[in-house]
């Protein structure tokens, strides 16, 4: 098994991420993470979904998915080529003799501390899987009292857009 | 040209445009509004069923026997599930059907209101596409959509949900045809020339090649470039369930059925090649037996116009996406292009020898009672080839599939992907609203048929003759069957009784409107089926009471391999004897 982003430009109307989700449950796929949201286009929505399966599983995921009438591009990207992000918040115990301690990992992390109370701090964090999961071994030993996570967002590097044909045949139809 | 209406106008207004002439439905409270014009409508004839399962399948035999989109409509809630069995049915099937149904208004959606059901999310894995409609000018343009939608492509069940209120309130009726809004819909239907080119290269250097026909050939209308195709380049063919009469079942290069109640030189074929062409199939289960020993020699051209099937089941060495009729029309002008032609001879030698050895027979009773193959093979006869059969599924199915010959194609429909019981009645009865003057038999079991024969009034009332053959063996045939062989002929729950004439079929036809007739030894089945033949103003019942102990053979028990076919109880053929 490997882990595989795919990058999936649908159309912005009710019930689609409904449809996705319905796929991958019905089909038997796994999804390890996914994310939707607004593109530059307000037509188009985004999803990022990293799926956990061998190639071939894979290739009936996309073809799957462009089956959708909903659906307008499906791209897989290369983690190499890409840039990949999420986002965390976490609530960390927190007093007056560690608060520092934390402040220095939240630094070094390049995290932001968000909110402080008297006994607990909340942290921003972004960055890749890896990253993420190395800040949260290194502060657990000051007790984690609650953490939310998003789904991994990506983009691909350089300056193609895999948005730009999608448009026109959009505003082919229009 | 613009005028102002309501949105149930501006619905039955779009149907016209369409191109639609009949609908299968039953009214409801959520569907009302749009009843009130299709009242009026002098284009569209609505068909008053019993059921609406009744409505789905008869919209499913009109699509089949026309080619046209079949359109039903229900009410919310259970209106609308109960077409949720047709629906997935023709999903699997790729019939194209819209289905309409209505929906409690807007503001009450969510609240669990009387009536309500999400069908748009219930029908969501079992359909091509579908619509939930709030707003009234959203009609015309979304019935143009799901209309396109449900008739390209790889063609599927379309399902159109409209709110109360949107059915209600006045819009404006777009000019003709509304531009479409589906920049995520482009079906490929044009193949690439590079996998022609190769397909036609493995074609030229394969010793021992198939062509699997399928539905997909049948759906593209292209019967006659197979043909050619296939007399071209000599290479044998098998046609699926979906596919009998597709290629005629007379022709020499006729293998028979694949699958699990294939013939036994078909599914040799499929076993023994070291080339499979695939047309416009799926690579089914009941096609292909235990998956990772089936046709363990064969390279595989697989052609489909939906990329998802292709490398599915099993991989293609040359995928190919498109129509099939533009497909096989390339694949005929590459085989020409290339020099080499197949030497197949040894091929057929090996072939004929299956089909010499091993045809398709049953044994009679001696008991004087009726076996139901015989009833096919007179029916076949009788009827003849120019006439359109439905089936339920069971036993009477697959003998309906293997003993009546099929020279046409779109002759046989029946609910294969689904296997849904009841399909036969209403599906005829569709069947013969779209080609009237075709002679439509519904081949049912005494099972299916107590599952949809309401539709027989609705066929009385209409003014649609269809006529019934019921293979009555008292039993739930194919499971009692399974349960002889795999289940040390423990009946649990298949024995129906009917044979006890609970119901009695004959008064049960009579009680509909229709002629009833019975029908329980052999030198009888003759003269009762031409006096079925003779009787053309109201539908036919035949009660064929046969034997309950007859079996379909071949059979490939499930999830065993296509080499261990029987075809007879214990009776494997020998593959090599030829060799």
């Amino acid at each position: 098994m490997s882990r595989h982003t795919l990058s999936v430009l649908v159309e912005n109307k009710p019930g689609v991420l409904a449809r996705v989700a319905a796929l991958f449950s019905r089909r038997g796929f796994n999804i390890d993470s996914l994310a939707v949201g607004p593109t530059e286009h307000a037509d188009i929505s985004r999803m990022t979904i990293v799926v956990n399966v061998e190639d071939l599983p894979l290739e009936q995921v996309t073809k799957q998915l462009n089956k959708l009438i909903n659906v307008l591009k499906i791209v897989e990207l290369d983690p190499a080529q890409s840039v990949l992000r999420e986002l965390m918040l976490i609530k960390v115990r927190a007093d007056a003799e560690t608060r520092s301690n934390v402040l220095e990992l939240v630094n070094l992390f390049r995290a932001r501390c968000v909110d402080v109370a008297s006994d607990a701090v909340t942290i921003e964090v972004t960055g890749t899987p890896d990253k993420l999961e190395a800040f949260v071994k290194l502060l657990e030993p000051f007790g984690i009292k609650e953490l939310v996570q998003s789904g991994m967002v990506a983009i691909g590097r350089g300056a193609r857009s895999i948005t730009d044909r999608s448009l026109r045949a959009l505003d082919r139809t229009a | 040209m613009t005028e102002q209406m309501t949105g149930a106008q501006a619905l039955v207004r779009a149907l016209e445009q369409v191109g639609v002439d009949t609908v299968f439905g039953i009214p409801g409270g959520a569907i009302l509004p749009a009843y009130d014009p299709l009242y009026d409508s002098v284009k569209v004839r609505h068909v008053l069923v019993r059921h609406e399962q009744g409505a789905g399948h008869a919209a499913q035999g009109y699509a089949q026997a026309t080619g046209k989109v079949g359109v039903c409509m229900a009410t919310s809630g259970p209106g609308a599930t109960n077409l949720v069995t047709p629906i997935a049915d023709a999903y699997m099937d790729s019939v194209p059907m819209v289905a309409i149904t209505g929906q409690v208004a807007s503001g009450a959606i969510g609240t669990d209101a009387f009536q309500e059901a999400d069908i748009s999310g219930i029908t969501m894995p079992i359909t091509k596409h579908n619509f939930l409609i709030t707003n009234a000018d959203d009609i015309a343009r979304t019935i143009a959509e799901a209309f396109h939608i449900a008739s390209t492509g790889r063609p599927g069940p379309v399902l159109v949900d409209i709110s109360k209120d949107a059915l209600q309130a006045t819009t404006t009726f777009p000019s003709w045809p509304p531009a479409m809004q589906l920049p995520g819909y482009r079906p490929v239907t044009r193949p690439h020339s590079k996998q022609i080119r190769e397909a036609a290269k493995l074609i030229a250097e394969a010793k021992r090649p198939v062509l699997y026909v399928g539905g997909g050939v049948h759906k593209a209308r292209a019967s006659a470039e197979l043909r050619e195709f296939a007399e071209l380049t000599g290479i044998p063919v098998v046609t699926t369930l979906m596919a009998r009469g597709v290629f005629p079942d007379s022709h020499p290069q006729h293998m028979g059925m694949p699958g699990m109640h294939g013939s036994v030189s078909a599914v040799g074929a499929l076993q023994k090649s070291d080339l499979i062409v695939g047309l416009g199939v799926r690579f089914d289960d009941r096609v292909t037996g235990e998956l990772s020993s089936f046709a363990p020699f064969a390279k595989v051209v697989h052609a489909d116009i939906d990329p998802a099937e292709i490398s599915k089941n099993r991989h293609a060495d040359v995928p190919i996406v498109g129509d099939c009729k533009e497909v096989i029309t390339e694949l005929i002008a590459a085989v020409r292009a290339e020099d080499r032609k197949g030497d197949y001879a040894e091929w057929w030698t090996l072939l004929n020898g299956y089909k010499a050895t091993y045809p398709l027979g049953y044994d009679e009773f001696e008991d004087g009672s009726l076996a139901p193959q015989h009833v096919m093979e007179r029916l076949g006869a009788i009827v003849g080839p120019d006439a359109l059969y439905t089936a339920g599924v069971g036993q009477h199915q697959m003998w309906a599939a293997q003993f009546i010959g099929y020279e046409n194609p779109g002759t046989f429909i029946n609910s294969g992907g689904a296997g849904t019981m009841g399909f036969a009645v209403p599906a005829a009865m569709g069947a013969k609203m779209g080609r009237p003057d075709a002679v439509v038999w519904a081949i049912d079991g005494d099972g299916c048929f107590q599952m949809t024969n309401q539709e027989l009034a609705t066929c009385a009332l209409e003014g649609v003759p269809i006529k019934v053959a019921v293979i009555n063996n008292g039993n739930l045939g194919m499971v009692r069957q399974w349960q002889t062989l795999f289940y040390n002929e423990r009946y649990s729950n298949t024995d129906l009784q009917t044979v006890r004439r609970i119901p009695d079929f004959v008064k049960l036809a009579e009680a509909y409107g229709c002629v009833g007739l019975r029908c329980e030894r052999p030198e009888d089945v003759d003269a009762t089926i031409k006096k079925a033949m003779e009787i053309n103003d109201v539908p036919v019942v035949i009660d064929f009471v046969v034997h309950q102990d007859a079996m379909v053979w071949p059979m490939v028990a499930a999830g065993t391999s296509n080499d261990d076919i029987k075809f007879a109880r214990d009776m494997a053929p020998v593959w090599d004897s030829e060799e």
